[in-house]
């Protein structure tokens, strides 16, 4: 029995950074809107609060703050020819699930893609030859560009109180900031975190070889700072609990302390918790989303919630295993290449050296999700030659310790034992003195790399789950080659006491060890319903009063973090339903 | 199945666990006695006992952790210092009873890039594999874990770390590894609100500070200094 609620205007699936920011965006805008989020209600002063907050065993080690995959987890394998099992403990990425979802323990990093993504198919064809691209990689223009995106980068840094050092001011390049940045119309909101002692010596050996280090934008409040909506941010305390942490200092950005309690103060806007979307309905000729279904998860009963407007704001591969279950558009194929439902899934990569200097005291433990030295001479880098190396993309190199929580960051050399009282030595010796260089690659989306529906694993709910077919492949083998000559060059440069060297092996996607988040594609934006999902504002091509936000309308992934992206494409897509869409519903051009 | 070599392992792991009774029940109190007078200087936020573990299992805890964590110059040994308190707590605790695990069918063996596939929680795989681990030992020594010297503990933990030992009937050996070790590093190194790590044994051994709140000022005062300030953990602050 499914009760009928009320018509709302807007109906929001999702409460992290992308339901927040659309939350406010729509309700000060006077639509009536709901939004449903699957997790509990959180807030920093009971959940994020000292001392409790500091627990490496409950947030880092239990996932306390993560989806949980007892209830819905995906499926796995590397290839069609595997049989796909379920991920039953969470690890190679953590959704977050709960009010802010993974903007709660996300680290902040916050960068600025340009029309070198954008563009990528047209960027490397005019100047490396359409052969230079492999024929199973299927990266595409998107059909956005910077220009319209700037001023919602700009938007998005300052909501969520970003601190770095710009490179490039209006086209003139500044000192100390990325000058391969795309150009800003104006510095950081705030000024760039402390250097720490790893974040320093990475940035004097990178700039003797000739690179161009600059402090990662993060958004974690090197001061005390109001964002223009007025809220309230603490300074940043280098507590080195950030990542898989909600921050009790308020100095991490996230919708729990800016959006999301504007949106709550609007009579006009209701958030239901515990609330779980099972489908997107449509009317009879399938063109128009009608709204969504949704179990309440305190009483088990389920709802429908008319809307006008539907807009889907879960985790990156909720929002397209929510495509999947509700059949909205069709699913990809890889056989055939056709269907664009599950497509072009991506996900990042990277190498790493670990570096042991006797004598030195990094104090690991003091420092933030963005204290570190970045180089982006071999990504944002157009002039850095991929013609040698042959690869499409490559990675940012970076060095400064984030966290040194001791149950996961424990650096011994090789050949150290794994316990007794040698063990216990080395460990002592080495926690203190060692640092890590490590580059960052975003994988290129390939024919084999897709989501689907699993035809034997059921979720919570009785659905299909998730299905991801995902492996590396011979272009990210490439960038790690690359990656590590240039990490052990760095490396080699500061003459640690003992080093042990980065290295690019041919290796398979494990879905045991964490490695990232960011993963992206399924719904993929493009120039017509032939090769995307969605439009430039992310709006179903389908069905024109659905919109689909977040990572997943990435139609590749980048070396630079997502968050940066999906906060202005939030913003963008915002302006474009208020001053557009609500005026003459109907494809947006 | 008459013939299988099962029946003799039952026999053994009768044996065993008769062994185990006798010379268990002096052991494990004879370890929390001496944990308990070395705990007296500090506080301890732990009650002594197993909630989970039974008598067989605990003296293999108890001699795992005393082995891949001895009493030396830099810390207490693993007894002491409530890593397989923090383990018994653990394996009782939601976690080790499946919480936030897809535990749902049809279980397949998979391929190591799948990870964890078997139908056992973290309780019922330690309860399954600590039994298949004594029997294990008593065919290569003729003893339980807890009975072998250190070159034999050493000698047994290294196979069963890489897999080489081969239980009977399942599971590989190695992911039974896999999880006991993560555990006894949680034991050593989490907050010691969870019952291991002891008067912040693991803590004071590499210099982490624990649950400090407040370190923007530190950037500057401890860059290439070593930091001194005392060590909280979360019972200290509440």
């Amino acid at each position: 029995m499914v009760t009928k609620l009320k018509e709302t205007d807007v109906v929001i699936v999702g409460m992290g950074w992308t339901g927040g920011i659309l939350s406010k965006e729509l309700s000060e805008a006077g639509l009536s809107v709901v939004a449903l989020e699957r997790g509990d209600m959180r807030t920093a002063q009971n959940d994020y609060a000292l001392p409790n907050i500091r627990d490496e065993l409950r947030y880092v080690i239990r996932q306390e703050l993560m989806q949980n995959a007892s209830k819905d987890t995906l499926t796995a394998r590397n290839n069609p020819s595997q049989e796909a099992l379920p991920i039953r403990r969470l690890g190679s990425f953590l959704p977050g699930e709960g009010v802010g979802g993974s903007a709660i323990h996300w680290s902040g990093g916050t960068w600025r893609w340009t029309d070198m993504e954008f563009k990528i198919r047209s960027m490397y064809e005019e100047r490396y030859g359409k052969k230079f691209i492999p024929a199973d990689m299927t990266i595409q223009d998107w059909g956005i560009t910077y220009a319209e995106l700037e001023p919602y980068y700009d938007k998005f840094e300052a909501i969520a109180g970003v601190s770095g050092k710009a490179g490039n001011i209006k086209g003139v390049v500044q000192k100390g900031g990325n000058p391969f940045e795309g150009y800003r119309e104006r510095e950081y909101p705030l000024p760039p975190l402390k250097n720490i002692l790893s974040s320093k010596l990475f940035s004097g050996a990178a700039s003797d070889l000739g690179y161009h280090p600059f402090p990662r934008p993060a958004a974690n409040a090197s001061k005390a700072y109001t964002n223009p909506d007025g809220s309230h941010f603490g300074a940043c305390q280098y507590c080195g609990y950030c990542q898989r942490f909600g921050c009790e200092a308020n100095a991490k950005g996230g919708p729990q302390i800016t959006v999301i309690p504007i949106a709550m103060s609007k009579p006009n806007f209701e958030l239901r918790t515990q609330s779980w979307v099972t489908k997107v309905l449509r009317d009879k000729t399938g063109k128009k989303a009608t709204g969504v279904l949704y179990t309440n998860l305190i009483t088990g009963e389920e709802y429908e919630q008319p809307a006008s407007i539907v807009l889907l704001c879960a985790f990156a591969f909720n929002n397209v295993h929510l495509m999947l279950l509700s059949g909205i558009g069709k699913p990809y194929d890889p056989v055939s290449g056709k269907g664009i439902i599950g497509k072009n899934y991506a996900y990042d990569t990277g190498v790493g050296s670990t570096l042991f200097f006797e004598g030195k005291n990094f104090n690991p433990f003091i420092s933030a999700g963005g204290t570190n030295i970045v180089i982006d001479d071999f990504y944002g880098n157009w002039d850095f030659d991929r013609s040698g190396p042959g690869f499409v993309g490559g990675y940012i190199v970076s060095a400064g310790h984030n966290t040194a929580l001791p149950i996961g960051y424990r650096p011994t050399p090789s050949g150290t034992p794994r316990w007794g009282s040698e063990w216990k030595a080395a460990t002592a010796k080495w926690y203190q003195t060692a640092m890590a260089i490590t580059t960052r690659s975003g994988v290129l989306p390939h024919r084999n790399n897709y989501y689907s529906l699993d035809g034997t694993y059921k979720n919570a709910f009785g659905q299909p789950l998730m299905q991801l077919t995902f492996d590396y492949q011979e272009n990210e083998l490439k960038m790690a080659k690359h990656g590590a000559e240039v990490v052990n060059r760095i490396s080699q440069h500061l003459n640690p006491t003992k080093l042990a060297k980065a290295s690019a092996e041919k290796r398979s996607w494990n879905v045991v060890p964490y490695q990232s988040t960011h993963s992206t594609g399924g719904t993929i934006m493009g120039t017509s319903p032939s090769n995307s999902a969605v439009n430039k504002y992310q709006q179903s091509w389908d069905c024109h009063n659905l919109f689909i936000l977040g990572a997943n309308v990435f139609p590749h992934n980048s070396a630079y973090q997502p968050t940066g992206l999906v906060g202005a494409l939030a913003y963008w897509t915002a302006d474009a339903i208020k001053n557009q869409y609500i005026k003459k519903p109907g494809l947006l051009a | 199945m008459d013939q299988n070599p099962t029946n003799r392992r039952h026999f053994l792991k009768g044996a065993l666990v008769g062994s185990a009774a006798a010379v268990g029940g002096v052991l494990p109190n004879t370890g929390n006695a001496e944990s308990k007078s070395t705990l007296t200087t500090e506080t301890s936020n732990v009650n002594r006992g197993y909630v989970f573990f039974n008598l067989e299992e605990q003296s293999f805890i108890e001699a795992v952790v005393n082995h891949m964590i001895p009493a030396d110059a830099l810390t207490p040994k693993g007894t002491d210092i409530g890593v397989n308190i923090y383990i018994d707590r653990a394996l009782d605790s939601g976690w080790g009873k499946g919480e936030r695990l897809y535990n749902v069918g049809p279980w397949k063996k998979g391929l190591p890039t799948q990870g964890y596939q078997l139908a056992l929680t973290p309780a019922e795989l330690y309860r399954t594999c600590i039994t298949k681990s004594n029997l294990a030992c008593i065919d290569r020594y003729n003893k339980g874990f807890d009975q072998l010297t250190g070159d034999q503990r050493q000698e047994f933990l290294l196979a069963l770390s890489t897999g080489k030992v081969e239980f009977v009937g399942g599971p590989s050996s190695k992911t039974f590894f896999d999880m006991l070790y993560q555990n006894v590093m949680e034991g050593m190194f989490s907050d010691p609100i969870y019952g291991g790590n002891q008067n912040k044994a693991g803590w004071k051994l590499i210099g982490f500070p624990g649950a400090i709140s407040l370190h923007a000022q530190d950037v500057e005062t401890y860059l290439d200094k070593k930091y001194t300030a005392p060590i909280f953990g979360i019972a200290d602050l509440s």
